[in-house]
């Protein structure tokens, strides 16, 4: 089966070729995407199959001289396989709907396919060379993708989205690179297999162990590496920004986890406190910028970051547990993480293809010309409120049951000997649950600013539905985040082959259970029931609606309350700025939040402004800095461009005279 | 230390090479420098010809042909019909300082030596002395590309520079002679480049001279 899964990569590159040629012609996007659904299907099926079935290798004749190219499929790979297929293909399916409305389908079609190539070659890589390959063409494919619309981007002053992202992405590649020289050691067997048996000493390990943190970290959205997130995924065509999303931070997320996980010999305890501290620092920095934002899609790649904050501390806690030999805590640590991966693919790409399609109705991405959309887009507007619900962990939803079991984990905490653990663990517990509580401020205030209210703009006024493509789509990932919302078992016992792969335990069998109840130590502890829940809350909903109806007698319709002043513009509406208000001014401290209102003197004719600075508090001191340094030496460089040649001829010379000169008296 | 006459001989001719290349540092009127850049590339066919004889490789006399047709006569001869055409031949050019010059050519010489020899102690001696001589001759030849103003003695520096590499290259045993024909032919196409540029450069500054171009490009000076 392996063989038949290795064959897609070098299909998805020649439906890249296919795009090349057929750019110009409607069939080419039919072909590009339909052949893209075909294949991520195959990976989906393969992925899932491979779960249950046992490890398989192959090692083709391509690849460096003597070390070849090792692929490998196990429990890990096809779990992320699968993530691949499902997100991959729904990206694809709604794009085939999506994808009609782009005006450069040359700078799309052909890099779709090879970025999913890449990280499906990155999944079955099984030797260093092969990784790497593989995630620089994802980066390489991703950045053409994000450069797409460079041209109708932002102003100049503001950082530039694809040029942000290729410098973190090499910064990525790079760290890895090194991780895997540590691991690899000076035999340099860059086979996995090498890297497997190799024990390292303690002091290589935690290096190779920090490189591959901030390597997969940087690629994920870890802060404070997540800032070209927010930047680039805005920036792609939205089905593109729900791949990003959705499936390229599980890719890194995967990386991490072979890494660490796999290849590396247990590691010291702080290493996972380290990961702790950042996963918890990255959930509560990624929702209060996600609140704070009024781009729909910018808001999105923010809680991006919050997501994967709390996938890291499900991978930290469960580092924690199995350094210290608890293996059924780690065992549901990550199953929770990985859990919480799955469910994260699933929302945010249905949320990012939500923001598409009103991309594309209105041609807005700022929530405060949206509004009233509910009217325009009924179905989008259920669909984006069922990935909202998930994403801010409501029951029945996929996200409350993942997110649940973090806490469990969290709850669970034994006896660790460790200070930095024993504090780290309720350190997080209350990070993650002030995440959660923004979380869902944050999307409440996303939703009622766009789909509620009255429209605020002639733009959002004038907006029709999407096509069926991409509604088939949204549906199909909203159906889907109910189902592993209520099921949460099968879930969880789909993922127990790869618990057991990775910390030698797994989670009790979920299925067994009667009325399909989840219990992830013991009933007696803690248990939850999705199906319990969703049928208490649909009964009680119906109850509701029957009662009012019968005793209200149908839908009334009158003026709303209009604080004394007739016929209201739409601006007077609570807006999206209005909401954040109150958690501005509480969390206003860490972002330097300034309002400044300009008021015109009595008899002036000009509008009043309000605007509003933030600091940054990841970029501003860290990043631009950096930014000057290179600028500063890049200045000083400058005469360098304006020599005689006669110097530049004295320069080689120099040069050359001084290389010898060290030689001579470096005998 | 007994060597024998062979070695003797090849010390001798590679010997003579640098000491040409000092000729060549001291010349600073043009015609006068294009006939030693003839002697340079016959000092180099003799020596390429000696190495032939007691390497027993005679793909290396066709080494040898090559710089002695191409180098001492073809690419003096067109050289010096551009002299005449430019009408420089009375030019003298402005040398910074040739005692000073000379003085960093002995010390370069000394670097080669001091670098190369313990470096190759446990080659042929034959070829462990050409390697050093040739590592003199490269770098007296970018000494004067860096010293000299007019672009056409630049060129000669370079083509000397040339000749060393083919010198260091003989000297060790095994090149291939596919190599060093195409070497050959490269630098007569670098010298149609070099003619038709100069012969450009001339008709939109009316000198030759490679700072009247730095003054085009707006370079401080």
């Amino acid at each position: 089966m392996i063989g038949q899964l290795a064959a897609v990569v070098p299909a998805f590159i020649v439906l890249g070729v296919v795009g090349i040629v057929t750019a110009r012609v409607q069939a080419g996007r039919v072909l590009v995407y339909g052949g893209s659904l075909v294949l991520c299907a195959v990976l989906l099926g393969g992925g899932l199959a491979a779960l249950t079935g046992d490890i398989q290798r192959i090692v083709l004749p391509i690849g460096i001289p003597w070390v070849g190219g090792h692929l490998r499929l196990d429990a890990l790979s096809g779990f992320f396989l699968a993530l691949i297929g499902l997100g991959g293909g729904g990206a694809s399916l709604f794009a085939l709907g999506y994808g009609q409305s782009e005006h450069h389908p040359g700078r799309v079609l052909p890099f779709f396919p090879a970025f999913l190539a890449g990280m499906t070659l990155v999944i079955l890589a099984d030797d260093a060379f092969l990784f790497l390959f593989g995630w620089e063409l994802m980066s390489l494919s991703s950045w053409a993708l994000v450069m797409a619309h460079q041209d109708e981007a932002t102003a100049p002053s503001a950082p530039q989205p694809g040029y942000v992202y290729l410098l973190m992405a090499t910064f990525s590649g790079l760290t890895l690179l090194l991780a895997f020289g540590l691991l690899a050691g000076a035999g340099g067997g860059l086979a996995f297999d090498n890297m497997r048996l190799h024990a390292a000493g303690p002091g290589v390990t935690a290096g190779a162990f920090v490189l591959a943190l901030i390597g997969a970290g940087s690629k994920a959205g870890l802060v404070p590496l997540h800032v070209w997130l927010p930047l680039a995924h805005p920036a792609a065509p939205s089905h593109v920004s729900a791949l990003m999303s959705g499936v390229m931070t599980k890719v890194a997320v995967y990386g991490f986890v072979r890494i660490v996980f796999d290849l590396l010999a247990p590691q010291p305890w702080w290493t996972a406190t380290l990961v702790l501290v950042a996963g918890g620092i990255t959930a509560v920095l990624g929702v209060l910028q996600a609140v704070l934002e009024r781009d729909l899609k910018r808001l999105l790649a923010y809680s991006t970051v919050e997501n994967i904050g709390i996938i890291f501390v499900g991978l930290g806690m469960a580092l924690a547990f199995r350094l210290n030999g608890f293996a059924a805590g780690a065992a549901l640590a990550i199953t929770a993480a990985l859990f919480h991966a799955f469910n994260h693919t699933l929302f945010k790409s249905l949320l990012f293809f939500g923001a598409g399609a009103v991309l594309n109705a209105t041609g807005r991405r700022d929530m405060e010309t949206m509004g009233g959309l509910i009217h325009r887009m009924p179905v989008t507007a259920f669909f984006f409120l069922a990935g909202c619900m998930a994403v801010s962990a409501l029951p029945p939803l996929n996200g409350f049951a993942s997110e649940w079991l973090t806490f469990q984990a969290v709850l669970l905490r034994p006896q660790l000997p460790q200070w930095g653990l024993k504090l780290m663990f309720p350190v997080d517990g209350a990070l993650l649950a002030l995440a959660a509580a923004l979380a869902a401020a944050c999307f409440v205030r996303a939703y009622g600013a766009a789909f509620l209210g009255r429209p605020r703009t002639p733009a959002a006024e004038q907006a029709t539905e999407v096509d069926h493509w991409s509604l088939t789509a949204m549906g199909g990932f909203a159906l889907l985040c109910l189902l592993a919302g209520i099921f949460p078992g099968a879930v969880i016992d789909a993922l127990a082959p790869v618990s057991q792969a990775m910390t030698g335990a797994r989670m009790p069998v979920q299925l067994a259970d009667p009325w399909l109840t989840i219990a992830p130590i013991a009933a007696s502890r803690s248990s939850y029931n999705g199906l319990l829940v969703f049928s208490f809350i649909a009964v009680s909903m119906l109850l509701t609606i029957a009662a009012v109806h019968r005793v209200s007698r149908g839908i009334r319709r009158s003026p709303p309350w209009d604080c004394g002043f007739p016929q209201a513009a739409p601006d007077t509406q609570y807006s999206a700025t209005s909401f954040q208000q109150p958690i501005r001014r509480v969390f206003g401290v860490i972002f330097r939040v300034r309002d400044s209102v300009d008021m015109p003197a009595p008899g002036e004719r000009r509008a009043a402004s309000i605007t509003q600075r933030r600091w940054d508090p990841i970029w501003d001191p860290l990043y631009a800095p950096i930014a000057g340094l290179v600028s500063w030496i890049a200045e000083r460089m400058n005469v360098l461009q304006f020599l005689t040649i006669r110097s530049y001829l004295s320069f080689v010379f120099g040069a050359l005279v001084v290389l010898l000169l060290t030689l001579a008296l470096w005998q | 230390m007994s060597h024998g006459l062979s070695f003797d001989i090849a010390h001798m001719l590679a010997g003579g090479l640098v000491l040409v290349s000092f000729l060549m540092l001291y010349q600073d009127r043009l015609l006068a420098l294009l006939h030693v850049l003839s002697l340079h590339a016959v000092v180099l066919a003799l020596s390429v010809a000696w190495q032939a004889w007691i390497q027993d490789a005679p793909h290396l006399f066709i080494t040898a042909a090559l710089a002695l047709g191409f180098k001492a006569i073809l690419i003096p001869m067109v050289l010096r019909r551009m002299v005449f055409q430019m009408g420089i031949h009375r030019e003298i050019e402005t040398v910074g300082g040739i005692g000073l010059t000379m003085l960093a050519g002995i010390a370069l010489v000394a670097l080669s030596l001091e670098v190369m020899l313990p470096v190759t102690s446990d080659v042929d001696p034959v070829a462990r002395e050409d390697i050093a001589l040739a590592l003199s001759v490269v770098m007296i030849g970018m000494l004067m590309m860096v010293t000299r103003r007019n672009a056409l003695s630049q060129v000669v520096g370079f083509m000397s520079l040339e000749n060393g590499i083919i010198l260091a290259a003989t000297g060790a045993r095994g090149m291939p002679l596919v190599v060093e024909i195409s070497v050959a032919f490269s630098i007569l196409i670098a010298l149609i480049v070099i003619g038709v540029f100069l012969f450009r450069i001339r008709e939109q500054f009316d000198t030759i001279d490679v700072e009247a171009l730095d003054r085009s490009r707006g370079g401080q000076e």
